[in-house]
Parts: C-alpha cells; structure tokens; sequence
C-alpha cells in the first residue's frame, strides 16, 4: 500500500511540540489506541490538539506512520489528522450539503435516519449538530482523530452510545485518537491512557482500578 | 458652439446660495453649517488647484508629466482604498495590494482604450488621457475598497466557519470560497447598478458634460457607453486581483488562517 492512500493509518507521534504555553511535548498513539487528555480551561488542551492538525502555527513535528506533517500541504494533512471541535460550524443551508453519503449503520447507531440530510441546519439543536458533526469527519475517512470534548451537549444516555459507537469505531479502523475530556468516569471507559495538562507540563494520571 | 464662459462673480452667487443654505442649518440647530461649509471650501481649492496643474499639463503636452499625474493619482486612489477598510491587512498589504491591482487594471484599460480604441494624437495627450484615468480610478478605488473591506470584514466574523472547513481538509480556496464571491459581489454591484439606471434614472455625468459643451447628444453617448465598459473592466479586473490577493494573503503557507495579519479597528 502507498504512503497516499487514505485507508494506511499508524502510529501518531508528536515530536518536541510547542505550542503556547506547552513546550516540548513528546507523545506517541498507537493505531487504535484513545489517549484522554484533561487540564483546567484555558490549559492548552484545544490550543495542542490546533497545532497537531496544523491550523497554529507551532515548534517541533508531528508523524502519522511515516508521514511528516511538514512534508505534505496543509489540507492533505488535515484530511488524514481530523480534527472535530467542541463546537461545530455549518456553512450550507442543509445537513446534506456537509457529507458526503453517510453509512445507514453509523446514522442508527447516532439515533438518526437518512432523512436527516435533508434537515436544515438551522434547526438542528446543540446536540444534534455535535452528533452531525462526528458524522461528518468520519465521512471524510481520515486516518487519525483528534476529538475536543465530543459528548460535551449529549445528555448522559446519548453520550453513552456516542461513546460506544466511537470506540467501536475506533477499534474497527485503528485510528490513533486523542480525545480531550473532562468526565473522570468517561476517561476511565474509553482510554487506555490518560494526561493531564498541570503548569504547562503534560502529566501521566493513574488510571482508576476498576477498568 | 462654444461653451458661455463663466466668470467668478457668477460662482459667487451660486457660492453665497451655499451660505444661505449653511446659514438655515444654523438656525435651525441642525449642526452640518460647518462641515457643509469646509467642504465647499474644499471643492474650490481642490478644484482650482487641480484646474492650475491640468492648465499647466495640457500646455506641456508631455509623457513624463502625464505619467507623473498619473502615478499621482494612482498613490492618492491607493492610499484611500486602505483608508475606507476597517479591518486592513498589516504591513503594508492593504495598500500594497489595492495598488498594484488598481494599477494592473486602470491603467491597462486606459492604455489600450487610449491607443486602440479612441486613437488621440499623440496617444499620451493629457485631455483624453487624464480624464479617462481620473474616471477609472474613481471607480475601480470604489471597487477594489468596498470588495477588500466585504473581504477581510467577514473572514473575521465568519472565522470558525472557515477554520471547521480547514478541519475537514478542504483547500484555502474551498473555505473561503463564499466569502470571496461575496466580495466581488459587493465590489462590482455599484458599477452594475449604475449600468442598469444609466439614462433612465440618471444622466451620467461626462455625458452631460459634453453636451452642456456643445457635444451632439448621439456622440456623447457613444463616448458614455465607451466609459461605462471601460470602467466596469477596470473595476472588475481591479477587484478580481485585489480579492484574489486579499484572499491568498489571508492564509500561510499551510493554508491556515492568519486574522493575526489584519489590523484591529480603531474605535
């Protein structure tokens, strides 16, 4: 398989990285593996995770695989390293218009049917529009993920089986993924691993005994 | 047919009709008596100096000092285009760029109309070629500002919008492609518009011009169609560059979005 093609995933390493405050970080997420990263408001977590997709300007390197970040355009990079925000924008008037044919499985599985894109995006509710917007980065096939807060505005029930699907996801597809999270009990569930950003130093946190 | 002269006792009267005007504001508390008043004292100036260096060019006939003009013109258009934006790109862009794409058009569509198209002898002559160029500067500085602004404005606003795109690994041209047809809108209605009304609504003012000085109304026309293509090329080949530009210097070289590089409005 070539380097090229979007399917190849790897190991997602980010080298000397520095971005803001956070300076040196050395960090390496194998295929399939969640990393949780935690920290107060206003740490660096959305600032760091910016920087991996390449929309800040930063020190150091980051790799999938074999690949540098450096070495291909900004949004070849992007399309492999997807990024999915705390809060989602939409630029078209219908749900349609942002994906491209979604799986039947996947929309189930987020409590939606293919009418959905058909919807207009005006009315969509908070939550819904963070459920579309997961959709709508897996969509696009990449080869890692960097999710801010995805189950932010679900409610505990939905944000149960958001987690679920994405895990199983996850696993299927071997993504490398960091997942910025603040519930405690969620970070137990979905990562092997677990940081914490304490004074512009990324700290490892003792994962609780009973997962 | 020759144009009746008019001498200054004549503008006096029209001048102390201004006054008047000025005068009602006052008494009736309206509060534009001084700034209608600077302005009007602003035309005269402006105007009889500009009369003096045309007098002077005309007289001269020669192509350095209308290149001179010119260019002069060209750094007045394109200082002001960076005046009218509210959120302009940081050193040096934004009057960099509405320049050289004023220059790129204007005077392109001036030469060639001048040596092509109208064919006055020498080509250069300043009474063809100074008012052909005073008109498409006016215009395409219209243009060019009015896009820039709808451009660098609302990249601001719409910023997450634009960075969500860049997440999902669309190009920089992708993400900020609405909002670059959105600028050339802005920039290319005005002349639009005045295509549509002209003659209908309005009397384009060369037009008129020409006839008051003794022009047939049927050459006039000609003339005042030749300006409106001419300007709208000028403009929408100004404004095309001038987003084109804006637009690209509004990412880096890793297509992310840089609003760092705009300035921050004063207040």
């Amino acid at each position: 398989m070539s380097v090229n093609d979007s399917s190849v995933t790897g190991l997602l390493r980010l080298a000397r990285l520095g971005v803001g405050e956070l300076e040196g970080v050395d960090l390496a997420v194998e295929p399939g593996e969640i990393l949780c990263l935690s920290g107060a408001s206003g740490s660096g977590k959305s600032r760091l995770l910016r920087a991996v997709a390449d929309l800040e300007p930063h020190r150091g390197e980051v790799w999938l695989g074999e690949l540098a970040q450096s070495a291909v355009p900004g949004h070849r990079w992007r399309r492999r390293v997807m990024l999915v925000p705390a809060e989602s924008h939409w630029w078209a008037d219908s749900v349609g218009e942002h994906l491209a044919e979604p799986d039947v499985r996947d929309l189930e599985a987020l409590g939606f049917d293919r009418e959905v894109l058909e919807w207009q995006v005006s009315r969509l509710s908070s939550g819904e529009k963070q459920r579309l917007a997961l959709l709508r980065a897996l969509c696009c096939e990449p080869s890692a993920l960097l999710l801010d807060e995805p189950t932010a505005n679900l409610d505990d029930a939905t944000s149960r089986r958001v987690e679920t699907w994405l895990v199983e996801r996850v696993h299927e597809r071997g993504w490398p993924v960091i997942w910025v999270a603040h519930d405690r009990a969620q970070i137990g569930r979905v990562a092997k691993r677990h940081l914490r950003i304490l004074d512009s130093r990324l700290v490892e946190e003792e994962q609780a005994a009973w997962t | 047919m020759d144009v009746i002269a008019l001498s200054w006792w004549q503008l006096a009267l029209a001048a102390l009709m201004v006054v008047a005007l000025a005068a009602c504001t006052a008494v009736a508390r309206l509060g534009m008596s001084r700034s209608l008043l600077v302005a009007a004292a602003r035309t005269v100036i402006q105007l009889a100096l500009v009369g003096l260096v045309l007098e002077a060019l005309f007289a001269a006939e020669r192509l350095h000092w209308v290149a001179l003009m010119a260019l002069a013109m060209l750094l007045i258009a394109g200082r002001e285009v960076m005046a009218r934006q509210k959120r302009r790109l940081l050193g040096g862009w934004a009057f960099g760029i509405g320049t050289v794409a004023m220059f790129l058009s204007s005077f392109t569509v001036t030469v060639l109309t001048l040596t092509v198209i109208i064919g006055p002898e020498p080509w250069y002559r300043p009474q063809y070629a100074i008012p052909l160029l005073g008109m498409m500067l006016g215009n395409t500085m219209t243009g060019v500002a009015l896009a820039l602004d709808r451009l660098t404005e609302t990249a601001w606003r719409q910023r997450a919008v634009i960075e969500n795109r860049l997440m999902l690994g669309q190009r920089w041209q992708e993400a900020i492609g609405d909002i670059r047809r959105e600028a050339m809108r802005s920039g290319l209605m005005p002349m639009i518009n005045a295509m549509a009304a002209a003659g209908v609504v309005s009397l384009p003012g060369m037009m008129t011009g020409q006839i008051l000085a003794g022009s047939p109304p049927a050459l006039a026309v000609k003339y005042q169609i030749l300006i409106m293509f001419t300007i709208t090329l000028g403009t929408g080949f100004g404004t095309l560059a001038a987003v084109a530009a804006g637009s690209r210097r509004l990412f880096d070289g890793r297509e992310r979005l840089r609003l760092d590089r705009l300035a921050v409005p004063r207040q």
